[in-house]
């Protein structure tokens, strides 16, 4: 079991990838329907695949340094997840597991964080403000900067998902409704917010933070 | 060697009635790919399916891929990155629809054309 200045160990990660699994299982069928509302309903459907998929590797992944099962887990999403959600947050966990160093502290995380949302803003040729999942990863990283606790970047999160309800899309599958966009959740914004609430979770019940 | 096609859809039926058209306008002359459906086999697309189809099509001239919608331009990327140099440069994604982009470009292949002259003719359907 590898320790890490954070005391992000294997036990820690296999206990926060399960709980993901089961928050986005518990969900699927919320998320499926904001997708369908504003896009083409299958996003609850295709993440459930990809955390099951990583669920299934739990041993092997926890065998392995937290960056490195990141960067495993990210390429595992992005080869089940079968959307553009896929290559996404798939992105954001193999950046975050490229950047991070072995042994990292939270100011190294909130570095490594900052280019893994930099590097989903780029691999969706994206920017804050267009109703994705970028509007809540955003707000995530303020709230770090901010040295918010986890609770409070969870509840930030789940705030800036609310907000993404009477924005305009104009990127992604929800882009094509125009002003008919406006009224529902980004569905992507809505599977960050609820992870980063799993986050969150995890990290208090293991740390006591 | 001509520039082979690699046709990418949501919807399997659509990529393969796109190889089919593809098929009877150049014959054998093209090294021609298609897929379709996400690793679940619902709609949607698979980085595993795109790498397999980037392969079955590879030509040393290079390779253009037609896609159809967001997710497909996502995952096909992330197919190129995978793949890695030095065949990610001779990989290109037409900004084209992909009907009409995928006839185009594979008639331009047939010809001989180079990578970039036949992914520039396939773009020129698209609107600027
Ligand atoms: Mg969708």
């Amino acid at each position: 079991m590898s320790e890490s200045k954070t005391g992000m160990t294997s036990d820690d990660f296999r206990s926060l990838v399960v709980a993901m699994a089961a928050a986005i299982e518990a969900n699927a069928d919320r998320l499926t329907e904001l997708d369908s509302a504003i896009g083409d309903g299958d996003h609850g459907a295709n993440m459930k695949r990809g955390f099951q998929a990583v669920l299934g590797e739990l041993d092997q992944l926890a065998t392995k340094p937290v960056p490195e099962a990141l960067k495993a887990a990210g390429m595992k999403l992005v080869m089940t997840v079968g959307g553009a959600s896929g290559p996404l947050v798939g992105t954001l966990l193999m950046t975050l597991g490229k950047e991070l160093p072995a042994d990292f502290d939270r100011q190294a995380f909130v570095m490594a964080y900052e280019k893994a949302v930099d590097a989903v803003a780029a691999r969706g040729k994206s920017h804050a403000g267009q109703k994705t999942m970028l509007d809540v990863l955003y707000p995530i990283l303020d709230a770090m900067r901010e040295g918010a606790d986890p609770d409070e970047v969870a509840a930030r999160a789940r705030a800036a998902a609310d907000a993404t309800v009477p924005m305009l899309a104009t990127r992604g599958r929800a882009s094509f409704l125009g002003e008919r966009s406006i009224g529902h959740m980004d569905p992507g914004a809505a599977s960050v917010a609820l992870l980063a609430g799993v986050v969150a979770r995890t990290l208090q019940t293991h740390q006591g933070a | 060697m001509n520039v082979g096609i690699v046709i990418v859809s949501h919807s399997p039926l659509v990529a393969e009635g796109v190889a089919d058209m593809v098929r009877q306008m150049v014959g054998d002359e093209v090294g021609l790919a298609w897929c379709g459906g996400d690793p679940a086999g619902g709609l949607g697309t698979s980085v595993e399916a795109i790498t397999a189809a980037i392969d079955k099509a590879w030509s040393d001239a290079g390779v253009a891929v037609l896609v159809d919608l967001g997710g497909a331009e996502t995952n096909t990327e992330m197919a190129i990155e995978f793949i890695g140099e030095p065949r990610a440069s001779l990989i290109a994604i037409c900004n084209a629809p992909i009907v009409e982009g995928a006839i185009m470009a594979a008639t331009e292949a047939s010809g001989g054309a180079p990578l970039a002259t036949v992914v520039a003719t396939a773009e020129e359907l698209s609107p600027l």
